[in-house]
């Protein structure tokens, strides 16, 4: 996909569903939302940008290797329920503090749908941009 | 300092929890966060096998204590969130489950030490390291979880790692297995997936020990329906027949160590899942599905035989071991009675460790010949006798004579069949034993006693210690089976009688 308009409005375009994202996973804290489908859109910015420029660039822009951003998802998560161990209570308890500075409550229960936020993003725009490649070297 | 929600003791649970219970989840999420790790540094590959080794070694310990403990304390639980169960997920972890999570985390240490010998740096490179340890993480999983869909998490967990871990090599072989694996072991966990919806639809409840406690007060439910898929999907994963054609198909291909782990631990889960579900949920449709139950039993080990009887590849040899001793620890599930699922539970044990180290023996005589064909092998005992007394022994545990490991769970399991009045299983379980004893004799015979007909070409990769250990536990499990025995005899009283299993959910409440 070459064409002047597109290449045009894809970078407007990935910034824009990269936003909206982290809109809906933080959204999805009390209403409809979470890191999964914020995932995806995620996922879907980066296919956009890379249909726009090819996989390269993408590769370039997203900086780490989306498989390593997956990785480093499912570790947050992960050590997001071990919350537990410190304050005698099981695996993914739900702990939250009131912050006054903030304005909202931080809990461990954001920091895990994060996780599962790098997960979904880092593994889907991986097997897009591989199946993106694959289409480059016909 | 944490701020604890306000809500009342009617949702939460409010005691504390010790520090000594994250031993339940320990097996299952302490790999699933080293796995997580290792693939983050996948780049580092002198990193992935120290990592993995190291951790598949702490989360043995972790399973050892486990087991320490459900056997002096009884079933022990551990409810994710706080959430009163049925709402929260309960890990729930009783002899069966400990016994089945120390072999597997043993099995995985064994193939993660053999592996970090030979596995090729553009297989670490893609994460081999990584999708081991997160198998066993899932293996475990569904070896601890207390319910039911939760424990359908686990098994993709581990199916997704295990694609991996066939795949990784990438050779044309592999694909080609990997694919029908793939496509075969979807199938059977999506028939999984829609019996738990309908269970849940029936029950409303997914906890395992809410649903035994549930299911007896249901009448007018198409519970049969539920059981034989579940019989399906389960059977499916374990390699019965007649859906078993994914195991042949693939189970050569991939790495040996990956060979070894699977072909020791992942058909395990199988049938694991089909003692757990059948036997402590549906334990009346059972009765029911026991002729069922006996016949697929039956043409699974008789299958598995003459399957070995017919191959001339080594590997494809084990693979239909494998198969055999499916249908063996299914005939323990078709008998139903405790002594029958006892032999059935023992079997497994003995199976988890005498085919993987089959396995590791045929990735040994295949990199000292070059070959792992019936028809090119001969001469190694001349050339490495100690090998060709592994081979003995693990021929001997393998086709269930003394003094190897396999005697035993076979001598519990025709006892209990005679009782049981199923003469004809019995003859299954006799005759396919001798059929495996003839093709193991025959495989023995010519790998090492045929004089050689080409030069032997003895390569020499460093002596096979993981091998040798496994042959040790082999013959150990043959020369002093009573603690195995006294622990599959409670495994199975435990799961006879699900009342301390549910208890130890429920509690007095209960």
């Amino acid at each position: 996909m070459k064409t002047l308009i597109f290449r045009t409005v894809a970078p407007y375009l990935t910034a824009l569903m990269l936003l909206f994202s982290v809109f809906i996973l933080l959204r999805g804290h009390n209403e409809p939302g979470g890191g999964f489908i914020g995932g995806l859109i995620a996922a879907s910015a980066f296919a956009i940008y890379g249909i726009a420029f090819g996989v390269p660039a993408t590769r370039r822009a997203m900086w780490f290797h989306p498989i390593a951003i997956a990785g480093t998802g499912l570790l947050i998560a992960a050590l997001s329920g071990l919350t537990g161990l410190f304050s005698g209570t099981p695996l993914l308890t739900g702990v939250w503090t009131k912050s006054p500075i903030i304005g909202f409550d931080i809990s461990n229960v954001i920091i895990f749908d994060i996780g599962v936020y790098l997960v979904v993003a880092g593994a889907v725009s991986s097997i897009a941009l591989a199946l993106e490649s694959t289409e480059d070297n016909h | 300092m944490a701020v604890l929600p306000n809500a009342g003791a009617d949702a939460l649970l409010m005691t504390p929890t010790p520090l000594a219970d994250w031993l339940v989840v320990a097996p299952a999420v302490l790999p699933l966060l080293v796995g997580a790790f290792l693939i983050i540094v996948r780049k580092r590959l002198h990193w992935q096998a120290p990592v993995a080794i190291t951790t598949l070694a702490l989360v043995s310990l972790a399973s050892i204590a486990l087991l320490a403990r459900v056997w002096s304390e009884g079933t022990l639980v551990m409810t994710m969130g706080r959430w009163l169960p049925p709402f929260g997920i309960s890990f729930t972890v009783d002899l069966l489950g400990a016994l089945f999570a120390v072999a597997n985390s043993l099995i995985a240490l064994g193939c993660a030490i053999s592996a970090s010998r030979r596995v090729i740096r553009s297989s670490r490179r893609y994460g081999y390291f990584a999708f081991l340890v997160l198998t066993a993480a899932g293996v475990n999983g569904t070896f601890t979880t207390g319910d039911i869909f939760n424990m359908y998490v686990w098994f993709e967990v581990f199916l997704i790692s295990s694609f991996g871990l066939l795949v990784v090599g990438s050779t044309r072989a592999q694909l080609d297995g990997t694919m029908k694996y793939g496509v075969l072991n979807l199938i059977g966990t999506t028939l999984f997936l829609i019996a738990t919806g309908l269970l849940y639809g029936i029950v409303g409840t997914l906890n395992m020990a809410d649903i035994m406690r549930k299911l007896p007060l249901i009448e007018a439910a198409p519970l049969m329906t539920l059981a034989t898929l579940y019989l399906l999907a389960f059977g499916m994963k374990a390699a019965a027949f007649p859906v078993h054609a994914w195991l042949p198909a693939s189970y050569h291909t991939p790495e040996n160590a990956t060979s070894a782990y699977f072909g020791g631990v992942l058909t395990k889960v199988g049938v694991y899942a089909l003692f757990r579900v059948l036997v402590m949920m549906f334990p009346v449709q059972l009765l029911e599905l026991q002729t069922v139950v006996a016949w697929v039993a039956g043409s699974t080990m008789m299958l598995g035989a003459l399957g070995a009887l017919a191959q001339n590849d080594l590997r494809r040899m084990v693979g239909f071991q494998v198969i055999l001793g499916v249908g063996v620890m299914m005939a323990g599930l078709a008998i139903g009675s405790a002594p029958g699922l006892a032999g059935g539970i023992f079997y497994a044990l003995h199976s988890m460790v005498a085919i993987s180290a089959a396995y590791l023996l045929v990735g040994v005589i295949e990199r000292r010949s070059g070959s792992a064909s019936l028809n090119a092998l001969g001469g190694l005992w001349k050339d490495v006798p100690l090998l060709g007394a592994i081979a003995f022994v693990l021929v001997l545990s393998l086709g269930g004579l003394p003094p190897g490991s396999g005697l035993w769970p076979k001598v519990m399991l025709v006892q209990a069949a005679l009782e049981a009045g199923r003469g004809w299983l019995t003859a299954a379980v006799l005759v396919s034993s001798l059929l495996s004893v003839i093709a193991l004799g025959r495989f023995f015979l010519l790998t090492f006693w045929r004089p050689s007909s080409t030069e032997s070409r003895s390569k020499h990769d460093g002596t096979p210690r993981v091998l040798g250990v496994l042959t040790v536990v082999a013959i150990v499990m043959g020369l002093y089976p009573e603690p195995f025995v006294a622990a599959a005899v409670r495994a199975s009283d435990g799961l006879l009688d699900p009342a301390a299993y549910i208890n130890a959910v429920f509690g007095e409440q209960g």
